[in-house]
């Protein structure tokens, strides 16, 4: 049980994509957003797919949810075909999207009310303990507007969680938190993975974000978004976002995604 | 506590300025009369029963009016919210006749209805159902989208999505839109009763009709207290409450 092991786990395929493309229109003109997309996702591996805005990584992960369909190629998940929105693969959004409504413990319990076979009890237990996961079981009965920006997406991760997910997908969840509270859930993220042992796909722009937290950082390049080169990140757990070690990292990726191989990269935009 | 004790230390000063003004002897007493002979008039009338029955036919005839028009104008709203057929065609409509004053309906509902309280009820539907649709189908309209994607990802769909989703996301705009119907169903319902004499029964609009035909100023004057204490208190009673409510949830209170 080390899930910081970096070779490749030999069971087959959590996500599989094959040659998966996708068009949109606009005034009678088709615009390729992806291309020719190939990709393997492990059981309990963590993908940070990383690039440009407007490389349609955000796309691609709407497609692996169901939410978008591929026009071209295939998308597996466990080898089956994805067509829809489905209860083994969560999503968590830049927004928290979390229902101003429904108190914390309710917002947690509305993802699980979806899932049959549970009976009341069940689902209040299964709910705490996803509370307790992220820290927040003393805020179960607040509202949401009442929570800060890195509260907010402890829950939504706690409702994404809470229904046991065999894929979890994140769209730049931590895109509009503060530095100090980034950090935070980086630490929390890593810790909840390692022992829920989740396949989770990470879409962000943010280099040093993509090196701290994934097993595998997928490059993108845009127009049309496809997939320009692969890194493996061999660096122990949990992994400190400031460390030397994990700056080279970015550093040579940074090169990658300017294009200029080599060139030290003061990386602002992903500071 | 304090505000409460503002409010009343403002209406007292609207009484004493009144009766300033009477003493001022600016216009004949028959035109303003004294605080002192309205507050005898609706003395009189709440013993005599004249008042209270009026009142009792009056929010009967709101009631109905307003309860089917909110029964049927939040369901549309969020039809045509849902159904761009349903938008081109009954949105439309509401839209325009949303915009069309109340009394408008009087003289359609004496010719269909008669002098009855079908044309009381059918008038108050109509000032209601317009706004209500319109206002239900704004809220809708308003729902962050990602909520919607948010609750597909977790295996919503259909029905409901609609129910546990949207129509709770739409609620502030939707009870907003109810007490603008409210406001349009009093409005509606004052202006038929005004309009038409009714055998049914006696509201306070024809209180406050007769009150002019008899020159009986104090009446009209005690009756529009009432008509306003009415609004007051159906704010406070219905709404205030709601309206706190997803105040506190929605973290939007000032």
């Amino acid at each position: 049980m080390n899930p910081s092991a970096s070779s490749p786990p030999a069971s087959p395929a959590k996500l599989s994509l094959r040659g998966v493309g996708k068009y949109f229109r606009t005034r009678g003109r088709d615009i390729r957003a992806l291309e020719n997309i190939s990709l393997d996702v492990s059981e309990g591996e963590f993908v940070c797919l990383l690039g440009p805005s407007g490389c349609g990584k955000s796309t691609l992960l709407n497609i692996v949810a169901g939410l978008e369909r591929a026009d071209e190629g295939t998308l597996l998940c466990d080898g089956e075909a994805v067509t829809d929105p489905g209860r083994d693969r969560m999503m968590m959004f830049q927004e928290s999207a979390l229902f101003p409504w429904l108190d914390v413990l309710e917002n947690v319990l509305f993802s699980l009310r979806l899932k049959p076979g549970m009976n009341s009890a069940e689902r209040r237990e299964v709910a705490e303990f996803h509370l307790q996961l992220v820290g927040l079981e003393k805020f179960r009965h607040a509202f949401v507007h009442e929570l800060s920006g890195g509260m907010k997406q402890r829950v939504a991760l706690a409702r994404a969680l809470a229904p046991n997910p065999r894929v979890l997908l994140m769209d730049e969840p931590f895109a509009a938190l503060d530095a100090l509270t980034r950090e935070q859930l980086y630490g929390d993220l890593q810790r909840i993975w390692q022992e829920r042992r989740k396949t989770i796909l990470f879409v962000t722009h943010n280099v040093r974000e993509a090196v701290c937290l994934g097993d595998r950082v997928v490059l993108f390049s845009p127009h049309p978004g496809r997939i320009q080169r692969e890194f493996r990140v061999d660096l122990p757990r949990p992994r400190d976002i400031n460390s030397v070690e994990l700056a080279r990292h970015a550093t040579e990726i940074m090169a990658e995604l300017k294009g200029r191989n080599g060139a030290p990269a003061p990386e602002r935009a992903a500071a | 506590m304090k505000r409460t004790a503002r409010a009343l230390a403002f209406f007292l000063v609207l009484l004493v300025l009144w009766e300033l003004f009477v003493r001022a002897r600016v216009w004949s007493p028959v035109l303003v009369p004294s605080p002192l002979s309205v507050a005898g008039y609706l003395g009189e009338s709440l013993m005599d029963g004249t008042l209270l029955s009026a009142l009792l036919v009056t929010l009967r005839r709101l009631l109905l009016g307003y309860v089917v028009g909110i029964a049927l104008g939040v369901p549309l709203g969020l039809l045509t919210a849902r159904f761009r057929t349903l938008e081109d065609t009954l949105g439309l409509l509401a839209l325009g006749l949303q915009a069309l004053p109340s009394v408008c309906w009087v003289p359609l509902a004496l010719l269909w209805f008669g002098q009855s309280e079908g044309a009381m009820f059918f008038v108050v539907v109509m000032g209601t159902l317009w706004s209500v649709i319109i206002a239900a189908d704004n809220g809708v309209r308003n729902v962050p989208p990602i909520y919607a994607r948010a609750a597909r990802t977790m295996g919503s769909h259909g029905l409901h999505t609609w129910l546990r989703v949207i129509l709770p996301a739409a609620l502030p705009h939707v009870v907003g839109g109810m007490k603008q119907g409210w406001a349009f169903a009093w409005r509606s319902l004052m202006a038929a009763e005004i309009y038409v004499t009714i055998l049914s029964g006696f509201g306070l609009g024809h209180l406050l009709h007769y009150g002019r035909e008899l020159n009986a100023m104090e009446q009209v004057i005690g009756v529009m207290i009432v008509l306003l204490a009415i609004g007051l208190a159906a704010d406070r009673v219905l709404f205030s409450p709601w309206e706190r409510l997803l105040h506190r949830r929605w973290g939007t209170n000032r």
